[in-house]
């Protein structure tokens, strides 16, 4: 079904045993898989799912921080986060294109997205009611998805790898200067250190959940590894995020809202780890399938700037057919 | 303050306003665009624009010297004390409307900058200096946009030749000189109409000749930004754009 939008190539692959052993023993040796390669029609699916999960999250999560830019409070902090938005915007433009390679149109994804039908991270479906939570996003969220992400710069598949490789690069100048923003709330006054400590309670645990179900519920995992599109499990890559941001928090005298949370000596094979308490799968399957606090609006603020651009690119397609025109018509009197 | 430095920073403040005030509304835009590509690129002229406030206030806060700092200037002053122009103040309302409050400003201040970068105030000329890149490409990008929205479907040339029927009546407040004006203008630091006029209506001329716009005749041009007189809608503009500061009176962020 997504060989159809593929842009004139032939993606259709016959899967004999011969075809799949020759495909994974690439994947074990290392090798990329490049766009114009012979690939199992699930692989390019699962790509396509992530790649355009992960573009749409971008995009979606141009829209909680978004939401400070006219309020921020200084204009150094202003500048500041105006870029941010603008690079995850360009964070999205890397990965449609990316996207591209596999065969779907940007179009098309926008409109999955549009649509309802298409995922992105439930992260973006709690509201930010505050200035701390502009610092809990950049700190926690991003600090996630580079957890999430820095395994993804060796993903088997190529366009997505080198996508990353950028793409993190910017993920941690964010999460640091997310850091640092909250940090300057913790050193404030006694108000600002409330605003940081309730940014923290709220943002927290739904980070925790960015990482996805537990090893033991999640569907898609085992294939996913085996074609070294996944490096880690989701557990494995919540547990280093709960042990990287801990003492962060505690550096600057925040408190994790875990009652659980505490140091134990023999995780993580004897090099310790922190054990944390459970998190709450109902809330996170309820804000996937769309109840969240957010969701609505995250999908009507999209499509409300889709529709209401509509006349804008229909002007610019009709503007360039003129120009062509023009040049043909110049060229036949000529 | 000697009444020199004193015109200055006046005119500075001015100045400084109009790159805050027009900034904020194009980031008002942001995660919104029509498209993805200008979800880029119109928060990328507000960086410039802000990023210009920001030098400016800085400026006109060492020129006034009673210890204020750039955020003093731009975030806590009454609305009668704003003095940018009217239009960088207006709703962003459309797209169209959006390019060509940006075309319209863009063409003024890059004859602005270009005399200003060879002018004898040190601090203003390298401030110009990167402006006057930045601005170009202000001109161009929003100025192809203003003729392809122009000479495009039948829709956006009418949204197109409303915006400039709408926005027209505030070019003219961009020339608007004052005493503080004027002394800038005597001391060689700031350029004179007459040299600014004519490049600024050859850029809107050549765009609006492509885009197949016509120029309403204004007359009765609207003013008053100047002088702190404003719109109804810049009261909730610094409503939000304070907020912050005046929550929270005296805090460090
Ligand atoms: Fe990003
Ligand atoms: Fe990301
Ligand atoms: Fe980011």
């Amino acid at each position: 079904m997504y060989s159809q939008g593929l842009l004139g190539a032939n993606t259709e692959t016959e899967e004999t045993p011969e075809f799949l052993a020759a495909f994974q023993a690439r994947i074990d040796r290392e090798e990329k898989i490049e766009p114009n390669d012979p690939m199992p029609a699930a692989y390019r699916k699962t790509l396509i799912r992530m790649i355009s999960q992960h573009a749409h999250s971008e995009i979606v999560g141009m829209l909680p921080e978004g939401n400070w830019i006219t309020r921020a409070p200084t204009l150094r902090r202003k500048v500041a986060l105006l870029a941010k938005v603008q690079d995850e915007g360009g964070h999205g433009l890397y990965l449609y294109s990316a996207a591209e390679t596999l065969g779907v149109s940007r179009e098309q994804l926008t409109e999955e997205l549009l649509s309802g039908k298409a995922k992105y991270s439930s992260i973006f479906n709690y509201p930010t009611p505050t200035w701390a939570d502009i610092g809990a996003i950049g700190w926690l969220v991003d600090g996630a998805a580079i957890m999430n992400q820095v395994p993804l710069c060796r993903c088997s598949y190529g366009p997505y790898a080198r996508a990353m490789i950028r793409v993190c690069k910017e993920e941690s100048f964010h999460q640091r200067q997310g850091y640092e923003l909250i940090s300057s709330l913790a050193e404030g006054t006694e108000e600002q250190k409330a605003m940081a400590q309730d940014a923290l309670n709220r943002w927290w645990w739904p980070s925790l959940m960015m990482f996805g179900p537990s090893d033991t519920d999640s569907q898609h995992s085992d294939q996913s590894m085996a074609w070294k599109i996944k490096r880690f499990t989701n557990d494995e890559l919540r547990q280093k995020f709960v042990d990287a941001t801990v003492p962060q928090a505690e550096l600057i005298g925040l408190t994790m809202p875990d009652e659980n949370l505490r140091w134990n000596e023999t995780k993580n094979n004897g090099q310790g780890g922190y054990d944390f308490g459970e998190i709450d799968w109902d809330e996170f399957w309820q804000v996937v399938k769309g109840h969240g606090m957010m969701n609505k609006d995250r999908i009507n603020a999209r499509r409300k700037a889709w529709d209401d651009g509509a006349w804008v690119r229909e002007a610019a397609l009709a503007h360039a057919e003129k120009q062509s025109n023009a040049k043909t018509a110049a060229k036949t009197a000529a | 303050m000697a009444e020199s430095q004193q015109h200055l920073q006046a005119a500075v403040l001015q100045i400084a306003d109009d790159h805050l005030i027009l900034g904020h509304r194009l980031s008002e835009w942001c995660g919104h665009a029509p498209m993805l590509e200008e979800d880029l690129s119109m928060p990328n002229m507000a960086l410039d624009l802000i990023g210009q406030a920001r030098h400016l206030y800085a400026y006109a806060a060492v020129l006034e010297g009673k210890g204020r700092s750039e955020d003093d200037l731009a975030y806590l002053r009454t609305d009668r004390e704003y003095t940018n122009c009217l239009m960088v103040e207006r709703g962003n309302t459309d797209f169209a409307h959006t390019m060509l409050k940006q075309l319209y400003f863009a063409a003024f201040m890059k004859p602005f900058w270009s005399f200003v970068e060879n002018s004898s105030d040190s601090t203003l000329s390298s401030i110009a200096g990167k402006a006057v890149k930045e601005i170009s490409y202000h001109i161009r990008h929003c100025g192809e946009w203003v003729i392809r929205l122009g000479d495009g479907t039948d829709e956006s040339a009418q949204r197109m030749q409303q915006a400039v029927d709408a926005l027209h009546p505030y070019t003219e407040e961009l020339f608007w000189c004052d005493d503080h004006r004027q002394a800038c203008i005597d001391d060689g630091v700031l350029p004179a109409e007459h040299v600014v006029r004519p490049q600024w209506q050859t850029t809107i001329n050549a765009v609006f000749d492509q885009a197949r716009l016509s120029t309403p005749e204004v007359t009765f041009p609207l003013l008053g930004g100047r002088e702190g007189k404003h719109t109804e809608e810049f009261g909730f503009l610094l409503a939000e754009l304070q907020y912050m500061q005046r929550a929270y009176p005296g805090a460090q962020w």
